[in-house]
Formats: structure tokens, C-alpha cells, sequence
């Protein structure tokens, strides 16, 4: 964290001494370099200094912009589920499919877990993730007290982030196309564009999302 | 950066504390769990090795099958094929779909191929110090674990292609077993490449410059 959010490492021993004095003090979850912790202010990166980390960086009114975010990517998951993402045409014979179509698309045997896993990971948890950022978000935002379980739902939604990928699948969709395209005639449908939008959402939300600051929050008063 | 990227840093574990992997705060040494977000807290994971390569050879083991069965079994008119992953890249060639097939060999061969690599070099390389390679452990670990995740691709395409393509006699496609198998080999090592505590890519740097 350069000299904007956190002191040079060389000052700290004195400073830790008594192990009780842990409060004012943060580690590299990285590296485990030791800080002295000062709040960056918004538009500051704490980096360790050491790993290059990004420890915290807090953005000016980024609640409520991952709030609305959250609800929008929340609307458009719904949304995909249903209507048909790729449509295809051969023949004089047509077939659309949906997310249902694609997770009941494994019936039988084996595959059943395959249906499972792909259906958690392209619609159960990145809607689990971001009803938990909103359940997480919405009172701190409004500087109510945080929601009664604020902490285990924000530590959880944290620990699904690397396994929601409606960005993946996206991707997966354009794949699709174009290998089939020389089978039959294959065309995006409204879901297409909704995953589209859902892929952008949830970057930006990455890019947001400082847990840092919602920790910071969650254990500051509200005023 | 710069100055200090080499310099013997305090860890938390030599001040007598330990860090909260998930909010960063400070706490004393032997403290259960994080009382700023309630993670509970270990100054080194102990076993992380271990887990890493639990996972990493239950990766290994499901590539394998993979690779032999049929990711995709296509019926058209006039014939009946069954892909591999490797085979059906091949076929994309002939076709002329150049990309997409560079795409597909990537995500699922060269990115698992390399994923397994990386993570055994990574576990492997805690037992020897090097302050000089640290950043680049860091940097290979945090490519690991961006993009390991994009090898499920090959599994959803798959299943769109299984959910679309049924068109009666003209053409039809079913999931091959390898797509359960290769889906389970991404899991198992993403969970791999979680379990690596990378604390101990740096402990070393810091033992060596003690000493």
C-alpha cells in the first residue's frame, strides 16, 4: 500500500509490540505482510508493497451502484432462464433452447450430475451471489444496521464467486454457433443478449466490489 | 514497488499475529476466528499442501477419461460420429473453423495441461526458497486460479449443443460421458488451486533473508 494507505513495514515493529494492539493493524492476505492500517480514501488502491496485492480500494458511492447492478443481473438470470438463447433451422426443421433446456439436456445416467453442475454454475449461484450482495448492501447503503446475517451472507457470497460463470457460458453460447453452423441454421435468441448484458453486470460488479470497505462497514456504527 | 519488494518484511506469524485471509484485519497468534467478519483464521494452512494434492490427483485421474471417451456423439443423415476433445477440434479444422477449434484446444487441453503442471511446480517449489522467483510463483498462481475456471467451457458447450440439436433424423447430439468426467476434472482442480495457501510462496522469501 504505498504511502497513500498504509506506512512503510520498516516502522511497524515498535508499533506491535503488544500483541493486544492487533486492532489498528492489517495483514496481506497474500503474502501476510504486516500494516498499520489508514483508510484509503475513495479512488485510493491499497497494494501490499510487498506482493502487489490489492488490499482495499474503495470507490465513492459503490453500494449503491452494485446494488442496482445486483438487481438488474438478478432480473436478466430470470429472464434467460426461460426464453431461448440460440435457436436452430435445418431442413425445414426448427429447435430452440433455453437454460431449462440445457440443464434438463443431460437426462439420464451419469450425466445427471453434469446437469447439476451446470445448472448451479450458470444460474443457481451466481443468483444465490447476487441476492446475497443485496441482502449484504442494501442496509449499509441506507445506513440502517447491517442485516442480522450480514457477515456469514457476505463471507459466503465471497466464496462462490470463483465458481459463478454466466460469463463462461456466454462465451460457451458464440462457441456454439458457430460449430453447428454448418449443420443447420443457427441463430441467438432473446436469452443471447440478456447473457451478454449479465457478462458485462457482473464485471463491472468485480471491479466495484471492494470486500475490504464492506467489512469496514459492516463493523462501523451506522451513524 | 521497488524498494521494498525484496526487503525482509514483518509478517503477521513473526509479530505474534495472524491475518484474516478474508477482511485482512490483525489478530493475535492462536485466535479461532476473524471477530471483524467471523472467517476462521489460521496462520498457515498446515494442511494445504495435502488438499492440494488430493484434488490435484482426483483432477488428474478424471482428465484422463476425458480425453478417451466421447465428449460429443453426433447423428446427421448420413452417419453416426463420436468426438473426442481432441477429435473434435481436429474436425473443426477440416471444416475450416480454425479459430474456434484453436479456441476449444486451448480451454481444454492446453489450459488443464497446464494447470496441472503449474499447481505440482508450485507445490513442489515451497520446499525451495527463492526471493528472486516469488513474484513470478505469485503471478503464475494468480493466472492459475483466473483462469482455470474458462476450461468449463468445452463442458457448456456441449451441454447447449445436447439441448439444441435435435432435429428428428436430420441431425441429433448427445453428450458423451467425457463431458461428466472432463466438468469434474475443472472442479477437482480449481478446489486444487483453492487450497493452495500462498503465504508460503513468500514465507521462504522471508526465512532466507532472516537467515
Amino acid at each position: 500500500m504505498t504511502d497513500a494507505a498504509l506506512p512503510d513495514a520498516s516502522r511497524l515493529p515498535d508499533e506491535t509490540a503488544p500483541a493486544t494492539s492487533a486492532a489498528g493493524l492489517i495483514v496481506c492476505p497474500r503474502c501476510d505482510a504486516l500494516y498499520k492500517a489508514r483508510r484509503p480514501g475513495f479512488g485510493e488502491l491499497a497494494t501490499c508493497p510487498r506482493c502487489h496485492k490489492v488490499i482495499a480500494a474503495p470507490r465513492h458511492k459503490a453500494g449503491m451502484q452494485i446494488i442496482a447492478m445486483s438487481v438488474a443481473s438478478l432480473i436478466m438470470t430470470v429472464g434467460a432462464l426461460f426464453f431461448p438463447f440460440l435457436s436452430i433451422e435445418a431442413a425445414g426443421l426448427t429447435n430452440a433452447a433455453s437454460v431449462l433446456d440445457v440443464a434438463l439436456s443431460f437426462s439420464g445416467g451419469v450425466l445427471t450430475v453434469l446437469v447439476i453442475i451446470t445448472a448451479a454454475a450458470i444460474v443457481v449461484i451466481p443468483a444465490l451471489r447476487t441476492s446475497l450482495l443485496i441482502y449484504v448492501l442494501v442496509p449499509l447503503v441506507f445506513d440502517r444496521a447491517p442485516a442480522r446475517h450480514a457477515k456469514p451472507a457476505f463471507r459466503l457470497a465471497e466464496q462462490l464467486r470463483p465458481w459463478s460463470m454466466a460469463e463462461i457460458f456466454a462465451l460457451g453460447v458464440a462457441v456454439s454457433l458457430v460449430k453447428v453452423g454448418d449443420l443447420a441454421l443457427v441463430a441467438f435468441g432473446p436469452a443471447f443478449w440478456m447473457f451478454a448484458v449479465l457478462v458485462v453486470l457482473v464485471l463491472l460488479q468485480q471491479r466495484y466490489l471492494c470486500s475490504w470497505s464492506v467489512w469496514d462497514a459492516l463493523n462501523t456504527p451506522p451513524r | 514497488m521497488g524498494r521494498s519488494e525484496h526487503a525482509p518484511a514483518l509478517t503477521a506469524r513473526s509479530a505474534g499475529l495472524v491475518g484474516c485471509r478474508q477482511c485482512a484485519q490483525a489478530w493475535p497468534a492462536g485466535t479461532p476466528s476473524c471477530g471483524r467478519c467471523g472467517a476462521p483464521l489460521q496462520s498457515r494452512d498446515a494442511k494445504s499442501l495435502q488438499k492440494v494434492w488430493a484434488w490435484w490427483t482426483a483432477g488428474l485421474l478424471c482428465y484422463i477419461p476425458a480425453n478417451l471417451y466421447p465428449m460429443l456423439q453426433t447423428r446427421t443423415l448420413f452417419d453416426t460420429s463420436e468426438a473426442t476433445i481432441v477429435g473434435g477440434a481436429i474436425e473443426l479444422i477440416h471444416y475450416g473453423n480454425v479459430g474456434i477449434a484453436l479456441i476449444i484446444l486451448f480451454a481444454s487441453v492446453v489450459i488443464p495441461v497446464g494447470k496441472f503442471v503449474a499447481i505440482a511446480y508450485l507445490a513442489l517449489s515451497t520446499r525451495h526458497p527463492s526471493p528472486a522467483l516469488a513474484h513470478h510463483r505469485q503471478l503464475l498462481f494468480e493466472v492459475v486460479e483466473y483462469i482455470g475456471r474458462w476450461s468449463m467451457i468445452d463442458v457448456f458447450v456441449v451441454a447447449i449443443l445436447a439441448s439444441l440439436v435435435h432435429l428428428g433424423s436430420v441431425a441429433d447430439i448427445k453428450a458423451g460421458p467425457a463431458s461428466l468426467t472432463f466438468a469434474l476434472s475443472v472442479i477437482f482442480t480449481m478446489l486444487s488451486a483453492l487450497s493452495f495457501d500462498s503465504r508460503l510462496i513468500w514465507d521462504q522469501v522471508g526465512q532466507q533473508e532472516d537467515a
